[in-house]
């Protein structure tokens, strides 16, 4: 009965293997961490292969040594135990401290890492990010431009419980929102996080940034993305605040700073004649002037 | 000797084995092995309570798409699962061994408190219906996460309370565990156990012990401040009132960075037993041993603040919690030398109890890795709250700690019921939890690093591939775990009678001195000197 069913699942695990490579290429190959598209994210992609490969090291060594013992002291091998090894002060020291040097190693470049990284002087555009139930406000802060990013609705419908929606019809299912946030490259970005209700955490994995956005206090985070990678960068909400919290995504559009400073332009204008109330009547003019634009 | 005392607890237990019977003897229970009998028993139907969320968690995450259930009660079910184990399988498996093993261990008849060790189990039966029943109530289930941290746990609706009121009685559970084991191992040694002869297990029992009494008053302390917040107006945690939702955290990781080792410390206690035992020859550095399990401890309480590197702290304190993290590899570092040396020109067999304990040295190991990866600040910010944090905590949570329970008990089992199990099929039991613990949480590390979330019921298209094996590992390691209860009811029910008192010719221990099975009051009359030197053999 019992190895019946576990038949069943060993032969249910290999027909899925050999199934699935079929209609989804891409995600067998996810395996590591990327390397993103700034100087911190590359620094933290080279010290997590570090210690990777330190781990390896380590691993290559002491589990080598436990199948050697495996494989050789069998007893059904005749073995005979050497019962007079029980303690040796010269190697205990010597395992003792080599671990303390691997591990001053290790902790020196990523603390040389964390200190560029808690560096947020010298910024030039700042941004205040507020996350809230379910999705992400931003605002440009002295640049007269505010406004929220959610889920895209495509995602959104397939998401219900028993949509029927195929998610694999939907572009970028769960990681698209309706209004990106637009950043220029080459600049260093400055973002305020915060909360508006729970704690919510802003993260890219392409920038090497993950915040947490707490509800009264203000957290500061940075990146740099490289001048010749403008482009689109995806990321997630990355700390459990509730129902929806799978489900508030982060775009982020690079765009090069000429190109930047024009949507900017433009979407200050268009807000702050949003803002006045006699221009509320003409929705569809508005759209037009700033749609063209903004598609850039 | 050991015939002596043999004869001469058969004839005590004519004495005084006028144990009450049928429910009396379970509900009034005052002897060791009753108890830890419940205990064991509690922590087993815990594990599959807890075991069927997880079912529902990896069904639902078998591809994307919402099919199952509710984002909400996802949400709970990852809740309530991590409760569940921690709380309800973990934390009582150890006490149930440790009620079953410590007295028989040291040389003492029962536990110190008999009472309270009553009265410390049959709080959990209480606490934790509470807590279950909490899936039936407006609003369902708490869906925080087990780490409750706030606003986002005063969201919850009726269930808030009760989950309170559940871990209040859970931290005086035990507490009242931990006491008796300290007072136990204190004053009922018998003469000639010195502390440094007693066995790995009563050392990293002692510890536990210590870090329970040390740390549960601060879990209750926080989630009262949650309690009054939420009720009485107070804000602890809200910075509209002036509190710091951020403090939260720091107390519950005080509390929690202790509570890993609580669940770790007792498996390398047990895994120090079982590998001498069948290498057939002493552990290697035994003091170390003890030295390197007291170190985690301390080093324990200063490490806190690496669950949260993303809330926003100064340079200075992140610097210091991963230097801190990172010095407790070096006692870790030394257990898993000292096991490997041990193994080294032994005499190895692989009956059950040395298949897991051997898998648990690998495979925990791997866990360590991951461990120190997370400690590099940098790094972690971008392993913190995805699934290499799961994969992490995975591997030293159930090839680690469950994996050294089920060794202990396949281990002991024999002692306690006097006949032996069915060998081959605890085989399969091992095989099986092995390959598919290691499909079920490997390829959480490749999700990780990709960059899928923990925490969430449905992701992106391009996880699907591993979700899928991982769900498979997963259904497929809890279907194994059902031959554990049938290969434990069997052996008690028509196993083959154990001759001798050692089952296992390589076992060292004042356990082993007893017959089999064990006598209802372990060591009536303290064993004699020579007899524990023979135990302790190292």
């Amino acid at each position: 009965m019992m190895t019946r069913s576990n038949r069943a699942v060993a032969l249910l695990a290999i027909a899925a293997a050999a199934a699935l490579p079929a209609h989804a290429e891409s995600g067998w190959s996810l395996l590591n961490m990327t390397q993103g598209v700034t100087d911190i994210s590359r620094k933290i992609y080279d010290l997590h292969m570090l210690i990777f490969w330190v781990c390896v090291a380590i691993a290559v060594v002491v589990f080598g040594a436990m199948l050697y013992s495996i494989v050789t002291f069998r007893k059904s091998q005749g073995a005979v135990a050497d019962t007079t090894i029980v303690h040796n002060t010269r190697v205990e020291i010597v395992w003792t401290a080599i671990p303390v040097v691997i591990l001053i190693a290790m902790a020196v470049p990523a603390a040389r890492t964390l200190v560029e990284i808690e560096d947020t002087t010298r910024t030039e555009l700042t941004i205040k990010v507020t996350g809230f139930q379910w999705g992400w406000n931003y605002d440009y802060l002295d640049r007269g431009v505010s406004f929220f990013s959610r889920l895209d609705p495509e995602s959104d419908h397939a998401r219900e419980l028993a949509s029927g929606i195929d998610p694999n019809t939907i572009p970028h299912y769960l990681l698209n929102v309706d209004h990106p946030l637009v950043v220029p490259v080459g600049t260093k970005v400055r973002l305020l996080i915060t909360g508006a209700d729970v704690i919510h955490s802003w993260w890219v994995p392409a920038f090497g940034v993950k915040k947490d956005a707490i509800p009264g206090f203000v957290n500061e985070a940075w990146f740099n993305i490289d001048a010749d990678k403008p482009g689109l960068y995806r990321g997630q909400c990355a700390e459990l605040c509730g129902r929806d919290h799978g489900f508030m995504p982060i775009v982020v559009d690079a765009r090069s700073k000429q190109e930047f400073e024009a949507w900017l332009k433009d979407k200050a204008a268009e807000q702050k004649q949003a803002a006045t109330p006699e221009s509320a009547p003409a929705p569809t003019a508005s759209s037009t002037t700033t749609a063209a634009p903004s598609k850039s | 000797m050991a015939e002596h005392h043999q004869a001469h607890a058969a004839e005590h237990d004519e004495h005084h084995d006028h144990k009450p019977h049928g429910w009396r003897r379970w509900v009034y229970a005052t002897n060791h092995k009753d108890i830890g009998t419940m205990y064991l028993i509690f922590a087993c139907t815990m594990f599959f309570i807890g075991g069927a969320m997880a079912m529902v968690i990896r069904a639902e995450l078998f591809k994307p798409g919402m099919q199952l259930v509710d984002p909400q009660l996802f949400n709970s079910m990852t809740t309530m699962h991590a409760l569940l184990m921690i709380f309800g399988a973990v934390m009582p498996a150890w006490t149930g061994l440790a009620n079953w093993m410590i007295p028989m261990q040291v040389g003492a008849p029962d536990m110190a408190l008999p009472r309270l060790n009553n009265f410390s189990f049959w709080i959990l039966p209480f606490a934790f219906s509470i807590l279950l029943a909490t899936l039936f109530v407006p609003g369902g289930a708490p869906a925080g996460g087990w780490t409750m941290y706030p606003p986002l746990m005063l969201q919850n609706g009726a269930c808030f309370p009760m989950v309170i009121f559940a871990i209040h009685l859970m931290g005086a559970s035990s507490i009242l565990g931990a006491i008796n084991v300290v007072v136990t191992i204190m004053n009922m040694r018998a003469p000639g156990m010195t502390l440094l002869r007693m066995p790995l297990f009563v050392w990293s029992w002692l510890i536990t012990a210590y870090l329970l009494i040390a740390v549960m008053p601060v879990l209750a302390g926080a989630v009262t401040m949650l309690l009054t917040d939420h009720f009485f107006g107070t804000t602890f945690f809200t910075a509209a009132g002036g509190g710091d939702p951020v403090m939260f955290q720091h107390i519950f990781w005080f509390f929690g960075h202790p509570e890993v080792y609580i669940l770790i410390l007792p498996a390398f206690g047990i895994v120090s037993e079982i590998i001498p035992t069948f290498s057939r020859k002493p552990l290697f550095g035994y003091e170390a041993m003890v030295y390197a399990t007291a170190s985690i401890a301390f080093l324990s309480f200063i490490v806190w603040a690496h669950h949260m590197f993303t809330v926003g702290m100064p340079l200075a304190a992140q610097l210091f919690f991963m230097l801190s993290t990172m010095l407790i590899a070096i006692p870790t570092g030394v257990k898993v030398f000292n096991w490997t040396t041990t193994l080294w020109k032994g005499s190895l067999s692989f009956e059950p109890p040395m298949l897991f304990a051997l898998a648990f040295l690998f495979l925990f190991t791997i866990g360590g890795f991951s461990g120190l990866m997370l400690a590099i600040v940098p790094a972690d910010y971008q392993y913190q709250d995805t699934y290499f944090v799961v994969a992490h905590f995975h591997y030293v949570l159930v090839p680690g700690a469950i994996f050294a329970i089920m060794g202990g008990v396949y281990y002991w089992l024999p002692k306690w019921v006097g006949n032996m199990y069915d060998q081959g099929l605890a085989k399969w039991h091992f095989w099986l939890s092995t390959i598919f613990v290691n499909v079920l949480f490997f390829p959480q590390h490749f999700l990780g690093l990709a960059g899928m979330p923990r925490r969430i019921p449905d992701y992106a298209v391009q996880f699907t591939d591993w979700n899928m094996v991982s769900s498979i590992g997963g259904f497929g390691f809890g279907l194994s775990q059902l031959l554990f209860p049938y290969i434990i009811i069997q052996c008690v029910k028509s196993g083959q009678k154990v001759l001798g008192n050692k089952p296992w010719e390589g076992a060292h221990g004042l356990e082993w001195e007893l017959p089999s099975p064990a006598p209802y009051h372990s060591w009536e009359t303290p064993p004699s000197d020579a007899l524990i030197a023979k135990g302790a053999a190292h």
